[in-house]
């Protein structure tokens, strides 16, 4: 009773424009010197009285822009109402109408740039923490049970979904709530995608990624992990063979881009993927309690300046390293990465090199990464994407000591369920062709979305690519579309 | 979970598993591999497809101990199962009319080398198989290679069994003998490998060697496996395991292959320590989940 009184009193102040809050409230957080000690999550989360308090914070506008900024389109005033008035378990469902994966988007979805980018509070003051009120429902809800949701009537149609990150679960959930029968078939031992292998386990539990899972399982999805779609059926056998009606393809970004500069097979020369699938999915950092190893020397450079380099940077000092660089072409404005993790790697000690880029990696006898030499550069023209483009400067060559090199260049498509399928149009790149508001491919039947389309992109892009396929398949199951175009 | 339908201990170290899984069995193909993992703790390891049987939805591998993931495999039993098996990954042999082929065979080798020189055979060509090992109770299936080859040759290095020497020696008295062999498949050990390449090198005939890099996911997505073939980087996983011997960087992967030397022993050491003490309580902390206590 006293919340809901609390709510009114403060959203009549709001009219007043008397007593607004400006400033987020603080989330509070494991402190650097000892979080880069262990693989702990970061940011703790709100509690209960905090996420009240900071939904309460809301002016719940009519006009709702924060909307705008969600590519799955919560209805962000009404959990956020609800939240503030403790209806925690009403706030969860209200976004799960949406959002399959609350508790992960929470954590990683970069809100600044989204939801809160739009926040009418935003304009004079800090916007709603919308991600970390979002956090603490969906953490709310795993600690206490999920509660069931409902499903249609079951329908008889099969769709085979390939690929189990965030755009695949995003669409077997939304089939299997419209009664179709989602089966995922995922190459690796657990779904998640880089959910799991990713990104690392301190900003991302990988309990909390199984426990979501286990939550759309409840749906009556049907994972099947060890399937590398492909090499097992391929997407035309699923279709005449094994008598799924649709196919959606959500196999992500995959494949990691390397430097092609000499050296670069050396000992000690990693890609991100292969740095953060040690370490995340297989648990390298609790070796030898688990059996994978990995290898991190007492200075590591990391090539590249997004997510992926930081989680790598910020990895690379968890397990060991006294010197973790970020070695990057542009300067530091132009970093891609969320300033939430750059200024999270700074504060944890990683350091950075603007302006420079690795002409060849040095070794010694053995092999063993003994340096890199790099080149440096200057900003020249704006190149088309407006940002200045990094021109080197001649004879700049310098040597930088480090023992372990990480590459995180980007990632493309992993061209094994393209090369298999037949009549799958896809890019230059080798990314898949499908339609952005439909998913539909070029191929009757099957549609596809997530990073394989888009390039790597976000996971809430990827959820978003997955529900808008989820739509078109259900409409083409229906029958209210003969052909997928 | 993947269950063991039948054990068979080869020779001192080397066994066989035939596993039940009948997905897998349907597509595998020779040349091709699976990755398995014993438990939520273990490695991913690939192994060689040694064989398989479509009707039964079984693989057969045959693997050799050498640290502490394969030890693991070797303590379990019929009817025990591994957590996941993956497959079939990697381009299958190419399997053709070639003509007169020589398949060798070196150390547990001779498993994989065994379904694509009986495929090879299939396919018309004259298949001559070469099996060796470095001590007479290491050589195992030789009835099976005998089969599946138009004519097979034995050898161990210390001469225990059989003729005494290294394949080379026996290849080099074929090709010697034959002047119509077009191609040779070699797999065994990595020195073996590059040795065997080093001789064709000089007769000018085609090697097809199956690398074993280091690998994670098998599907090209993390690049541990990466190797150098004709100067350009390549992924065993993906664009292998087969390659040209000719153009591999034996001497990069030699160095590869000891990347985690140093984990590897503390594993293997901390595993024995553990076998030994047979109280069947927790071996693994928190985690326990009955692995191998015999
Ligand atoms: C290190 C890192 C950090 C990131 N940080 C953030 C962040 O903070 N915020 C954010 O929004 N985004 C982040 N991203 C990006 C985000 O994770 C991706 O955009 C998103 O996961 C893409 O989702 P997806 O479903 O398209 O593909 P993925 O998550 O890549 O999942 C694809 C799945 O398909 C499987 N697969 C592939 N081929 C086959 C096959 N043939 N058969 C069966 N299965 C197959 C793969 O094993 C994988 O599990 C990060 C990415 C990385 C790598
Ligand atoms: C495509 C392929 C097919 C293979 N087929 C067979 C086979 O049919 N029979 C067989 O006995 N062995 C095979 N191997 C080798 C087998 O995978 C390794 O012996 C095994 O991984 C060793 O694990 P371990 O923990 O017992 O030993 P460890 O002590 O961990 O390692 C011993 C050596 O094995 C290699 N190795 C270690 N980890 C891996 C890994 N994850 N992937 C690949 N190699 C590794 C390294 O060179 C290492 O020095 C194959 C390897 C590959 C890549
Ligand atoms: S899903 Fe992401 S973008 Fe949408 S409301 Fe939640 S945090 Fe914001
Ligand atoms: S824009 Fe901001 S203040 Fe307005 S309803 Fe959305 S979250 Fe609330
Ligand atoms: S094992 Fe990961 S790419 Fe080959």
């Amino acid at each position: 009773m006293d919340a809901v009184i609390e709510v009114k009193i403060m959203t009549t102040e709001y009219k007043n424009k008397k007593t607004l809050v400006p400033n987020k409230y603080d989330m509070p957080v494991q402190e650097p010197v000892q979080r880069i000690k262990n693989f702990q999550e970061v940011a703790l989360g709100y509690d209960e009285e905090t996420a009240a308090a900071e939904a309460a914070r809301c002016l719940q506008c009519k006009q709702a822009p924060c909307c705008r900024g969600c590519p799955v389109e919560v209805d962000i005033p009404a959990f956020i109402k609800l939240a503030a008035r403790k209806d925690f378990a009403g706030a969860i469902k209200k976004i799960k109408e949406k959002n399959a994966l609350p508790a992960v988007c929470g954590r990683v979805c970069p809100q600044e740039n989204q939801c809160e980018k739009f926040c009418t509070l935003g304009k004079k003051h800090n916007p709603v923490a919308i991600g970390r009120i979002e956090r603490f429902c969906a953490d709310r809800e795993l600690h206490n049970g999920a509660v069931p949701q409902e499903v249609a009537a079951a329908t008889g149609k099969k769709v085979a979904v390939v690929g189990s990150g965030p755009a695949g679960l995003t669409c077997a959930a939304d089939l299997a709530k419209l009664g179709h029968k989602a089966t995922v078939f995922e190459a690796l031992h657990v779904a998640g995608g880089v959910l799991m292998y990713g990104i690392p386990e301190f900003r991302l539990p990988k309990a909390v990624v199984q426990e979501e899972v286990e939550n759309l399982k409840k749906l009556g999805i049907d994972i099947r992990v060890n399937a590398v779609v492909g090499k097992l059926a391929t997407v035309d056998e699923l279709m005449e063979k094994d008598g799924f009606d649709a196919v959606f393809i959500g196999t992500g970004a995959g494949l990691p881009y390397f430097m092609k500069i000499p050296g670069e097979n050396a000992c000690g020369v990693y890609s991100a993927n292969e740095f953060l699938t040690r370490t995340n999915l297989m648990k390298a950092y609790l070796f030898p309690g688990y059996d994978t190893p990995i290898r991190v020397g007492r200075k590591v450079a990391v090539l590249g300046g997004g997510n992926v380099a930081m989680d790598s940077a910020r990895t690379a000092l968890r397990l060991g390293a006294e010197e973790s660089w970020i070695v990057y072409r542009r300067s530091r404005v132009e970093l891609p990465a969320r300033h939430e993790e750059i200024e999270h790697a700074e504060e944890e000690g990683v350091k950075f090199r603007f302006l420079t880029s690795p002409t060849r990696i040095l070794y010694n006898d053995d092999y063993w990464v003994t340096g890199m030499e790099c080149l440096r550069y200057e900003l020249g023209e704006a190149d088309d994407s407006g940002r200045r483009r990094p021109v080197p400067i001649k004879g700049s060559e310098f040597v930088i000591d480090v023992d372990t090199v990480v590459v995180a260049i980007g990632q493309g498509p992993n061209p094994l369920v393209p090369r298999t399928t037949n009549g799958l149009e896809c890019s230059k790149k080798g990314n898949i062709i499908a339609d952005p508001e439909t998913g539909a491919t070029s191929k009757p039947g099957v549609f596809a979305g997530g990073d394989v389309v888009s390039g790597a992109a976000t996971v809430i892009l990827a959820m978003g690519a997955g529900r808008k396929a989820a739509n078109s398949i259900h409409a083409y199951l229906s029958g209210q579309t003969t052909t997928n175009s | 979970m993947y269950r063991i339908n039948r054990k068979e201990v080869l020779a001192p170290s080397v066994n066989l598993f035939e596993i039940k899984a009948p997905a897998v069995a349907e597509k595998a193909r020779p040349g091709q591999f699976v990755i398995l993992r014993v438990d939520s703790e273990g490695e991913r390891i690939p192994l060689t497809i040694a064989d398989f049987d479509r009707e039964k939805g079984a693989i057969t591998c045959v693997f050799q101990e050498v640290g502490k993931t394969t030890r693991v495999l070797g303590a379990l039993n019929e009817g025990d199962s591994v957590k996941d098996f993956v497959g079939p990954l990697g381009e299958p042999s190419r399997i053709e009319y070639y003509g007169h082929i020589v398949c060798v065979g070196g150390g547990v080798g001779v498993a994989p080398v065994y379904p694509i020189a009986r495929a090879l055979k299939e396919a018309g060509n004259k298949v001559t198989g070469i099996i060796g090992a470095r001590t007479g109770e290491l050589v195992f299936w030789e009835d099976k290679m005998r089969a599946a080859c138009s004519e097979l040759r034995v050898t161990t290095d210390d001469g225990s069994y059989a003729g005494k020497g290294f394949v080379t020696d026996v290849l080099t008295e074929v090709i010697k003998e034959s002047n119509d062999i077009v191609l040779c498949i070699a797999i065994g050990p990595l020195p073996m490998m590059r040795a065997v390449c080093n001789l064709t090198r000089e007769y000018g005939l085609k090697t097809v060697v199956s690398l074993n890099s280091i690998m994670v996911d098998g599907t090209g997505m993390c690049g541990s496996c990466r190797v150098t073939v004709g100067g350009e980087t390549k992924f065993a996983c993906v664009d292998g395991p087969e390659f040209d011997g000719h153009q591999v960087d034996f001497a990069e992967m030699a160095r590869r292959a000891l990347i985690y030397k140093p984990q590897e022993k503390l594993s293997l050491e901390r595993y024995l320590n553990e076998s030994e003490h047979q109280c069947g309580c927790s071996h693994r902390g928190e985690n326990n989940d009955n692995r191998v206590q015999k």
